[in-house]
């Protein structure tokens, strides 16, 4: 009898390809989108690559080799002026402030006027490297300073030694001629050498204390409060939620199919788009509420600042449910069954979220994730939540995330209308 | 002008001909049942003219439009064999969403909700959820979400379809209550004694064609003549058979087919005496729908 039960199960199986597909497509799906997620393409996530601003408020030669071995760094993408594509306009400290603030670089390096003549300095007080960063991307933050002690430390020896010996006249009398022949002899020695060698190579960890002091400059928490953390994960959820909602009540349209309530309303006046016109408005409607009271709870026990951004998160709200009841309906109206149904739109969330940042924020991905983060409908919705509560970004600055989910919505209605001909007249 | 007309209706789905020129007509205030062993093209045409169906060639006529002009439909009301109800949702709930689906609003709505209630005798659960419901209420309420924008033209498929004896004669009650006012009803049915009893008139359908049309004495007139069926019921099983008497496999009673009853009854009982039997029962009739459905289709209606 049992083995009557296995094999009758296994007919079933196999008949329902979609479903049959999606047990087998659906863990290594997963596996292979955390994977690429979390470790990159090679396994190591070494793809992951800094967009750093440098200002050199300083001109002096240690300030120059010390940005110039900056540019050397793998890891990062120097940028020097306002505007990527314009060389005549320089990056100073309030444009690099609002470009890290704007999310267009993920950290800038500011080398303050007098540090040169500064170094290397042992004693407190002086000038400090300002590291500019946005809270958002501790691995941008972690990584600037980090490389900043690497590159100090090793790229220019004759200024450090330049600079030691001038402290140590000050303390300890003056060199003698000979003594300072030699100390020149060696110092156009180590410049040849600080030429030729590669950033890195020198004994960084056996000095790292930091001869230039850094001081990491929060420039977000400068105005955000530290809540907005809590909006981003809210977004990050509630997008998902969104999306499992939408693709949940949508597929009451495969369940009205199969009661014959479907049949009844189609042959009354309504017709099948004011049909989906309705059904779309009612899960936006539904949606909005959703995403409001996850909202509106953040703000009640996480102290999240909603108020304060009311017309941000209107505006991101209402398109973000939108697109997602419009992405439900497609699903609906492209599955035949309701197994389908959650078959399809389990992956596909979960593969978005993923992807689009709602489980892991895109920018610690690498940047081809980050690219591919746009493809989803996560990624422009979080992107807009972000410059919303993270960046305090105006009603203004919205309108590509706007344009772009609300032209998913509209792509999605029309897709959905299409697929929902077949239950129209035969 | 004929309520609802049918001309010359065809559709095919691939290879399968659903509809192979069916032409039927209404006329005001009628039920008319359409019969048919399953897969002859019922729920086919039913579709077709509701507009769930895109005819091949024909076409179909509401009170003398053509269907498919806008508008023309709106006389039609349709109930579906599938009880197409929100369980969630109260009669009241159900009524009014379907009214306004067939556009009624405001005080028509209320008007109409107030007479399917009555009608359905549903007013004393008017606040219950429809989950609730028995299935005969179901029914009823099914029948009046059709219904409620008072159309001439109303297509029932199977309203009876897994109800008791009772929830069947009230609905059959409430359909007259529609026939008397003028509301014209086509009904689908595999209920031969329904069909036979509450229905107008009849037309069976089969491979896709109409092949018998008219009320149950022009049907039976037009196949049988004055043919008579007796049914006889024998003292024991016979050891040979009878001429003339069909017998049941293995049984003791059968039937015949007399054409002229007074002529022939007298020679049968005395062939049943001469082979030693007695008849205990004995009842001559006029052929039923049965009959006309087995000599139109070659099938039983169950088949």
């Amino acid at each position: 009898m049992i083995r009557a039960l296995i094999q009758a199960s296994l007919l079933q199986l196999r008949r329902d390809r979609v479903v049959l597909a999606l047990t087998f497509v659906l863990p290594i799906a997963f596996f292979s989108i955390f994977a690429l997620v979390f470790a990159g393409p090679g396994g190591s996530g070494s793809e992951l690559r800094v967009d750093v601003g440098v200002v050199d408020e300083d001109g002096s030669p240690v300030s120059t080799r010390l940005l110039a071995a900056l540019e050397k760094e793998k890891g990062l993408n120097v940028r020097r002026t306002l505007k990527a594509k314009d060389a005549q306009q320089p990056l100073d400290r309030e444009g690099a402030r609002a470009l890290v603030r704007g999310g267009q670089l993920d950290a800038a390096v500011v080398v303050p006027k007098g540090l040169g003549a500064a170094f290397p300095s042992f004693t407190p007080g002086g000038p400090e490297v300002e590291v500019l960063v946005d809270p958002a991307n501790p691995i941008a933050a972690g990584m600037i300073v980090g490389v900043l002690q690497k590159v100090e430390l090793t790229a220019p020896p004759d200024m450090f030694v330049c600079g030691s010996l001038a402290a140590f006249e000050r303390f300890a009398g003056a060199l003698t001629p000979e003594q300072r022949r030699a100390v020149e002899e060696w110092q156009k020695y180590l410049e040849l050498e600080a030429e030729e060698a590669a950033p890195g190579g020198g004994s960084a960890e056996a000095l790292a204390g930091g001869v230039v002091r850094t001081k990491v400059v929060d420039v977000i928490r400068e105005r955000a409060p530290r809540t907005a953390t809590v909006a981003f994960y809210a977004a990050g959820v509630g997008v998902m939620f969104l999306l499992f909602m939408a693709a949940g009540a949508g597929g009451a349209l495969l369940e009205e199919a199969e009661a014959g309530t479907l049949e009844r309303l189609l042959t009354s006046r309504l017709g099948m788009g004011r049909l989906l016109l309705a059904k779309w408005a009612f899960l936006t409607a539904l949606g909005f509420v959703q995403v409001t009271v996850m909202f509106v709870w953040g703000a009640l026990v996480f102290h999240l600042d909603l108020a304060s951004h009311l017309g941000g998160f209107v505006l991101m709200t209402a398109v973000t449910a939108a697109a997602a009841s419009g992405f439900g309906l497609v699903l609906a109206t492209a599955c035949r069954t309701r197994q389908q149904l959650a078959g399809l739109s389990t992956i596909l969330i979960l593969i978005m979220s993923a992807v689009g940042g709602s489980m892991f924020p895109r920018f610690l991905m690498s940047e081809t994730m980050q690219k591919a983060g746009l493809l989803t409908f996560n990624g422009w919705a979080l992107d807009g939540y972000l410059k919303v509560f993270w960046r305090q970004a105006p009603l203004l600055d919205l309108w590509p995330q706007v344009l772009v989910l609300s032209l998913l919505a509209a792509g999605f209605l029309l897709a959905a209308r299409l697929l929902a001909r077949r239950w129209e007249a035969a | 002008m004929k309520p609802l007309a049918v001309y010359s209706a065809e559709k095919r789905f691939g290879d399968t001909v659903a509809l192979a020129g069916v032409s039927l007509a209404l006329e005001e205030g009628e039920l008319l049942a359409l019969l048919g062993p399953n897969g002859a093209g019922k729920t086919t045409l039913v579709k077709a003219i509701s507009g769930r169906v895109r005819l091949d060639a024909g076409h179909v006529e509401l009170a003398g439009r053509p269907a498919h002009e806008p508008g023309a439909r709106d006389i039609l009301g349709v109930v579906p064999q599938e009880v197409a109800l929100y369980d969630m949702l109260t009669p009241r709930e159900n009524l009014a969403l379907f009214g306004r689906l067939q556009g009624l609003a405001g005080r028509a709505l209320e008007e109409a909700l107030g007479w399917a209630l009555r009608w359905t005798g549903l007013e004393a659960r008017a606040r219950h959820l429809v989950k609730t419901f028995s299935g005969g209420m179901k029914r009823r309420l099914n029948i009046a979400a059709g219904v409620l924008h008072r159309p001439q033209v109303v297509l029932l498929d199977e309203p009876t379809v897994g109800v008791d004896p009772q929830s069947r004669e009230r609905i059959y009650e409430m359909l007259d209550e529609l026939r008397r006012q003028g509301t014209s009803l086509l009904l689908t049915t595999h209920q031969l004694d329904e069909a036979e009893s509450r229905c107008n008139r009849i037309a069976i359908l089969d491979h896709g064609k109409v092949v018998g049309e008219g009320t149950l004495p022009e049907l039976v007139s037009r196949l049988f003549g004055g043919r008579r069926t007796v049914t006889l019921t024998l003292n024991r099983v016979p050891e040979s058979t009878l001429p003339g008497l069909e017998l049941k496999p293995g049984g003791r009673s059968g039937a015949a087919l007399l054409a002229d009853a007074v002529e022939e009854l007298p020679a049968l009982l005395a062939r049943v005496r001469a082979c030693g039997l007695e008849v205990e029962d004995l009842a001559l009739h006029r052929p039923g729908l049965g009959a006309v459905f087995l000599a139109l289709t070659g099938r039983e209606l169950r088949e």
